[in-house]
């Protein structure tokens, strides 16, 4: 089944880290990439802050123009920082991997998929 | 287990907000300080074995407006007058904030305060990186390169100037709004640019100052997320930052941006202003942020130097003139026609310079690169050295005195 392994956490703490710090949580995200590659086809991204974001607004009337607005407003909780996506044999499998990210800095929810599809090409 | 420095960031994030409603509540930037101290001691006491609390913001929040009221309370005792407190802050006790709508005027007026118009700019800077973001005297020092005991002084001078200031605590209405975020938006951009470009000295990027300045714009585009010209403010200074690692060589020098190599740009962050400025233009609103953005989009294109858009760029800077018509820019306008016109017509715009920009080196380091084109040496070199007496940092200073002898070889 496919599973999807989202991250949450508070925006900007990353940035704040010691350098030895961060390359510790990078080098856990290449350690993930390349033991899912071996696995298979995987999806992943990571997301800039909500600010660079606008929304769409629900549409309240047929035909009406869509509503788009900056944001969303940050929580200064957790926001949806970066996923992962692909196929595991069980749950336990999907944990397995997923816990290879754990750090004190992040929450991770695994999900499992209803569908998917597409496909995501490495960016710069 | 909860790292102590994982704690010490979780503040740090939480300080601005939290030392903006303090000082709304306590009209005192010293208890709000004091306060908010006492909270994080408690914090570091309690979370690392009870573990985070749900809403970290809140529980500091109400830890430090209990300790600040206990600091009122000893105050009036020691005064002999056992003062009532106003009604109006028992109340707030238990109204947290529901929405950001007053937390954002907090923030913004605790920014504003610190932009005090009797304080130079620098001293805006450290004082606003010292409340708002909660930098020690010693790390501010250090970033400005500057002795602490002189800017303990300095900041200890600006925070009694600024306590005196009688900023209104009702909600600024539009007009005062914008004006607050107009003088905080500069003050960031005046504290980003004394990080990049060093005005003298041995430095030639104060990267911590860089660093806060994309803090701060963060934070206020958190709070204020539809303002267009916060979002070109911060696009602007990505683009700029993004290029620090490519920007000075191994030697310490100066590298000129046609010169860098441009894979050791950070790309993550050349994005991010690219969708910044996007965002931004989508408004329609045109503002000198939004423009210096653009153009420092033009200059941050993923193509050799030599296929920059000079066109583009010299539109930029004319609309930049009509929006703020200083010489600076009409210098940099002229830098962009030598690009699509030639080196002469540039010549003759600055020549019209001659008197306001006398005493400012880029002045003459690029009337010096324009005789250089046209190969009027003697013209040349006799810019550059004027530049050098013009108390500039230790790469330009290399990197004029390269020029001259070259010339001079050459001559």
């Amino acid at each position: 089944m496919q599973y999807s392994i989202l991250i949450y956490g508070a925006e900007g703490i990353f940035e704040h880290l010691a350098e030895d710090e961060q390359s510790e949580i990078m080098q856990a995200h290449r350690d993930l990439q390349k033991a899912l590659e071996e696995k298979g086809p995987f999806g992943t991204a990571q997301l800039m802050p909500t600010t660079n974001a606008v929304t769409i607004k629900p549409l309240t009337d047929k035909g009406m123009k869509p509503l788009v607005v900056d944001g969303p407003f940050a929580e200064t909780k957790e926001s949806f920082l970066g996923f992962y996506v692909t196929d595991f044999a069980t749950l336990d499998e999907a944990i397995g991997f997923a816990e290879k990210l754990a750090s004190p800095y992040i929450s991770l929810e695994i999900r499992p998929v209803t569908w998917a599809g597409g496909t995501l090409s490495p960016d710069t | 287990m909860m790292q102590p420095d994982w704690l010490e960031i979780q503040f740090s994030i939480i300080r601005p907000r939290a030392l903006a409603a303090l000082t709304r509540q306590f009209r005192d930037l010293e208890i709000a300080e004091e306060s908010f101290a006492i909270s994080c001691e408690r914090a570091l006491k309690n979370w690392p074995a009870r573990g985070l609390p749900d809403d970290p913001f809140a529980w500091l929040l109400t830890v430090s407006r209990n300790a600040g009221r206990d600091i009122l309370r000893k105050q009036s005792r020691h005064y002999g007058a056992e003062q009532a407190e106003p009604s109006e802050m028992l109340e707030e006790l238990y109204i947290e904030y529901i929405d950001n709508e007053g937390l954002r005027d907090d923030v913004l007026r605790l920014l504003f305060i610190c932009c005090h118009p009797a304080l130079t700019p620098q001293d805006q800077s450290a004082v606003a990186l010292r409340i708002v973001t909660g930098m020690s005297v010693e790390e501010i020092s250090g970033a400005f390169l500057i002795k602490p005991k002189t800017m303990e002084q300095r900041i200890t001078r600006a925070k009694r100037t600024i306590a005196s200031a009688n900023t209104p605590f009702e909600t600024p209405d539009l007009i005062e709004r914008s004006n607050r975020l107009n003088t905080v938006m500069l003050m960031l951009y005046l504290t980003f640019n004394e990080g990049w470009s060093a005005s003298s000295g041995e430095t030639h990027i104060k990267l911590p100052l860089c660093n806060e300045a994309i803090r701060l714009c963060r934070l206020l585009l958190d709070l204020f997320p539809s303002v267009s010209e916060l979002m070109g403010l911060l696009s602007l200074f990505l683009f700029q930052h993004s290029r620090w690692t490519a920007r000075i060589s191994e030697q310490g020098n100066l590298i000129p941006l046609e010169h860098q190599d441009r894979t050791k740009w950070d790309h993550a962050k050349i994005n991010e202003a690219h969708a910044l400025l996007e965002k931004a233009l989508r408004h329609g609103t045109p503002g000198s942020y939004q423009v210096q953005a653009a153009i420092a989009s033009e200059h941050a294109r993923n193509q050799p130097s030599s296929e920059t858009d000079w066109v583009e760029i010299e539109r930029l800077y004319r609309a930049l003139y009509l929006l703020e018509p200083t010489p600076v820019i009409k210098l940099n306008h002229a830098t962009a026609i030598a690009k699509t016109k030639g080196p002469r017509a540039a010549i003759d715009i600055l020549k019209t310079l001659e008197k306001e920009l006398a005493h400012y080196r880029w002045y003459h380091s690029a009337l010096g690169g324009l005789y250089e084109e046209i190969r009027d040496f003697s013209a040349s070199i006799a810019a550059y050295n004027e530049a050098l007496l013009l108390n500039p940092t230790k790469q330009e200073t290399q990197f004029l005195a390269d020029k001259i002898s070259m010339l001079e070889k050459n001559f």
